[in-house]
């Protein structure tokens, strides 16, 4: 069974008002960068600071890619992929404001890998969350800034987020665990 | 999950596994050209680095890959290890395994050591470099060089010039190269260049000019100087009067053609100082490339459960029947 | 033991068994009587009363003069660790081996009477098989001045060879064949160019080439049969080439015995039955000198046993200690145990119809008797009665560590065999029988 949380209207309008927060939030978009978490959060990040561009009407800010594999607290144990990705973020985060975002917020361990990543590439001012979905089942005090939708769900359950840049269709499902991962 | 994963050598490594250790390697590039060069993922692991015939260069190279990797390291090496007092190989492989590594880098003068330990140890064993048998990671971090250089290892044709014979960098770039799909030429006098190499699938050449020829990638072997003495070749004069690559030479190459050598070189001897410092002298890549993809190998053969490369396989020795 | 068993034991009818004796050229249904160590009647089955002689039942069994293996290290004295003479003789009368002649690469070396006296005086405590030594060529197997020939013939020995270490002073080997025409023994030699085969751990050839290891080109070992054959001929000595490996050495004997020379040959179950593949993984157990070769060479072994150019076969059994082979490839000993995978090894060759069985016991037995002038090899009446009882078919595994050898390096490790040794015979004495 598998139930559909958001459209592709829903979840362009909820990135929308993701960009709005971000600038109010922050005062504008100076000094703003995104970095989203491979492989959704990369093209959520682009949709995301292409938004803030287009309300400012100036440049987007700049967008970079990073890949959390080598800095998993769970390598191995996950049956983690093979293929590594590079980390690319073209842009130096020193005294920036950086965004991570990811599609989905679960249990904070990769938000946590993701932020020691960012610290190795230099020292931003400040590091702040943007999620299409949290879940909940925080096993790590971190909290996301900016949330797309809240879905009450449990540990059994699996919420998949579609994009079309990586997948047929825009749009974010929640699956029954008796469909297997 | 219980077989251990190995890189014994490239012989019999599959296509997959040669292409996932050089994408690992582009990733393990971004880690080194930043400030902080280090990444968490082998926190709390073990590496060895068993180095029983003298490699500043290729241990260092592993000795930082592992560290990069986070990964604590010993290092033992001929001179302080137990092993010149008498101690077998595999006893020393015991001992260490009492320590609990999680891989072993191991450098022998004798061809199988790597694999000897393969079958008394039960971690990850990474050949650098046994006897004249093989060297993987030096023939993996040669295609990662290529790869940068060329948009396709496949149909390249790479002219491996020098002392064939009694190299394991040769014998590893072979397989790897032929695994990918490109054409090697091996180029060298008979006396360092048997017969026999035709076998593994390359092409023999006893003229470098017909060597050189149209040719995409040149790799040049350092030469011996030991050889001399029992008469593979009259002097080094006379060797680098045949087989020195030389720009003369080089325009008979492909127009966009690659140097790559494994050095230390002998300028004016397998190579021109010309070539060595051109345009299309790729040395210090190696170098670098080098880190990058022996933390690429570490982290591929450790990370425990992770459905990543097979490896080499130990080979297995199966008895037969006089049944007749 | 008492009495009445020791009494049984002086008489011993074979019966019910095929005989085969190519000393003459017998091969049929027979029975044999022993009596006092030596065979005293052959005839029809069932034609020999057993008149209170023990009797061995060998239906469906072949019987035959106990194998003579001309080439064994039994490695007393000095390295008793791989193995003893006692030791070395259960071996060999497990495997049907009821003579050995030993080689004089012992510590010390056997080149002098006082080393061979010793190491017959070992084999007559063990009691089981014939030990007949072979002493050195060199004073410490040197290469360089001649041992006294004449104190070691009179002690007992066969032959004379360097084994091990391969006379690289041409004149040492013109003068050893020459001398030992004074005492009617050959000169057995260890046919490898030390020069060539410098450094190198196994054959010269793709496998070499793809190990990574130092190759031992074939020339090495045929260009020094070249010289000994031409020395032969000039000379007029016997030699004894050991343990031929490659398809131009056997073309090179089947040539000097062509021309009427004095020259014989012998090859081992391991030249035969392995190439150089059998090194594969860096197996230990595949590493001796000569080394494996390849198939043709293989073949043309075969060839050599099978059309009397290859006239004995003999196994170069060499026991290492588990720990000398433990090692990697270039440190690791050379050599391997044979005695006990013998028999199964050349019945293969009988199998795939490369022997008859005839064949095969003339070059286990009668030729390799012959070559060493010792009256052994054959069943004719009043012979010494060494005896072989073997089933052709019985299938078994090898277990290295079952071997009753000292030493376990066999690289025929976990084979399935055909052919098993049921009873040897040694003067008249039942010196082995197969339990199961």
């Amino acid at each position: 069974m598998s139930s559909q949380l958001f459209d592709a209207a829903q979840l362009r309008r909820a990135l929308t008002r993701i960009a709005h927060e971000i600038l109010e939030r922050n005062g504008g978009a100076d000094g703003l960068a995104l970095v989203g978490i491979r492989t959704h959060g990369v093209p959520l990040a682009g949709r995301i600071a292409e938004s803030i561009g287009l309300i400012e009407g100036g440049d987007a800010p700049a967008v970079g890619a990073m890949d959390i594999t080598l800095y998993r607290d769970d390598a191995g144990q996950l049956g983690s992929t093979a293929i590594l990705h590079p980390t690319d973020v073209p842009f130096d985060v020193n005294h920036m404001t950086i965004v991570l975002v990811d599609d989905v917020l679960y249990t904070g361990r990769t938000i946590r890998s993701a932020m020691d990543a960012l610290m190795d590439l230099g020292r931003p001012a400040a590091i702040q969350l943007a999620v299409a979905v949290d879940r909940g089942h925080r096993e790590l005090p971190i909290r996301a800034d900016y949330v797309g939708k809240n879905v009450p769900t449990s540990r059994e359950q699996k919420v998949v987020v579609e994009l079309t840049e990586l997948d047929d269709r825009d749009g974010v499902f929640l699956q029954e665990a008796s469909h297997g991962a | 999950m219980e077989r251990k994963r190995h890189l014994l050598g490239l012989e019999g490594v599959s296509a997959e596994d040669i292409q996932v250790l050089l994408d690992s390697a582009e990733t393990m590039i971004e880690i080194s050209q930043r400030d902080v060069k280090k990444v968490p993922v082998l926190r709390g692991k073990t590496v060895v680095n068993l180095f029983l015939e003298n490699s500043t260069r290729t241990r260092i190279s592993f000795e930082i890959a592992a560290k990069r990797l986070s990964a604590d390291t010993i290092n033992l090496s001929g001179g302080g290890s137990s092993l010149s007092k008498g101690e077998t190989l595999a006893d020393t492989a015991r001992n260490l395994a009492a320590m609990s590594p999680d891989a072993i880098v191991i450098r022998h003068p004798s061809a199988g050591a790597a694999i000897l330990l393969a079958e008394v140890l039960d971690c990850p064993i990474i050949n650098a470099g046994d006897g004249a048998h093989e060297h993987p990671t030096q023939a993996l971090l040669d295609l990662f060089t290529i790869r940068q250089a060329k948009p396709e290892l496949k149909g390249l044709t790479v002219t491996i010039v020098g002392d064939i014979l009694h190299s394991r960098v040769a014998r590893s770039n072979i397989y790897g190269l032929l695994t990918l799909g490109a054409k090697v030429r091996l180029c060298g006098p008979p006396t360092l260049l048997p017969p026999m190499f035709e076998h593994l699938g390359a092409e023999l050449h006893y003229d470098l000019a017909t060597a050189v020829r149209d040719a995409d990638v040149m790799m040049m072997l350092r030469i011996q100087r030991e050889r001399q003495g029992h008469n593979f070749f009259p002097t080094l004069d006379e060797y680098a009067r045949y087989f020195c690559l030389t720009e003369e030479l080089l325009a008979e190459a492909s127009s966009d053609v690659i140097i790559l050598h494994p050095g230390p070189m002998n300028r004016g001897i397998e190579i021109s100082s010309g070539v060595a410092d051109g345009p299309y002298s790729l040395m210090m890549n190696q170098v670098a490339n080098g880190v990058a993809m022996r933390m690429a190998v570490l982290y591929q053969l450790i990370i425990p459960g992770h459905d990543g490369i097979r490896g080499s396989e130990i080979p297995e020795r199966t008895p037969t029947s006089a049944t007749g | 033991m008492n009495t009445e068993t020791q009494n049984a034991a002086r008489r011993i009818l074979v019966k019910g068994g095929h005989l085969i004796d190519p000393s003459r050229d017998v091969s049929e249904k027979a029975d044999v009587l022993i009596t006092a160590g030596v065979v005293e009647a052959i005839d029809k089955p069932g034609a020999i009363p057993s008149d209170g002689a023990e009797v061995v039942d060998a239906r469906g069994l072949f019987v035959a003069p106990g194998f003579v293996d001309m080439h064994v290290h039994l490695r007393e004295p000095g390295y008793e660790y791989k193995e003893t003479v006692a030791t070395g003789c259960l071996s060999a009368v497990v495997g049907g081996v009821t003579s050995v002649a030993c080689m004089a690469n012992t510590n010390p070396v056997n080149d002098s009477g006082a080393v061979t006296k010793y190491i017959i005086d070992k084999a007559k405590v063990a009691g089981l098989a014939n030990v007949f030594p072979v002493g050195a060529v060199s004073i410490g197997l040197g290469g360089e001045a001649l041992a006294e020939f004449g104190e070691m013939f009179e002690a007992g020995i066969v032959a004379v060879s360097d084994d091990g270490h391969p006379i690289m002073k041409s004149s040492l080997m013109r003068h050893a064949l020459e001398y030992a025409k004074m005492f009617g023994i050959p000169v057995i030699a260890h046919e490898e160019d030390l020069d060539l085969c410098c450094g190198g751990v196994m054959n010269e050839g793709l496998m070499s080439i793809r190990l990574g290891l130092e190759g031992i080109p074939s020339v090495g070992e045929s260009a020094m049969v070249a010289r000994d054959i031409e020395l032969a001929r000039y000379t007029g000595g016997r030699l004894h080439v050991a343990h031929v490996s490659t398809a131009e050495s056997v073309e090179m004997v089947r040539r000097a015995k062509h021309d009427g020379l004095d020259v014989t040959c012998e090859a081992t179950p391991h030249h035969f039955t392995l190439d150089d593949s059998a090194v594969a993984g860096y197996n230990t157990n595949a590493k001796m000198y000569p080394p494996l070769r390849t198939e043709r060479d293989v073949a043309a072994v075969r060839a050599g046993i099978a059309d009397g150019t290859v006239d004995s076969i003999a196994t170069d059994h060499a026991p290492h200690h588990r720990d000398e082979k433990a090692s990697h490839f270039d440190e690791a000993a050379k050599g391997v145990v044979g005695l006990e995978t013998v028999l199964p090894l050349t019945l293969a060759l009988v199998r795939d119809e490369t022997l008859t069985l005839e064949r095969m016991v003339d070059a286990l037995s009668t030729q390799p008797a012959r070559n060493l002038g010792i009256e052994r090899g054959t069943l004719a009446r009043g012979s010494v009665a060494d005896l072989v009882v073997f089933d052709a078919d019985r299938a078994w595994n090898v277990n290295a560590t079952e071997l009753a050898s000292k030493s376990k390096n066999t690289p025929f490790d976990g084979w399935e065999m055909r052919g098993k040794v049921t009873r040897t015979i040694v003067a008249g004495r039942s010196v082995w029988e197969d339990a199961a």
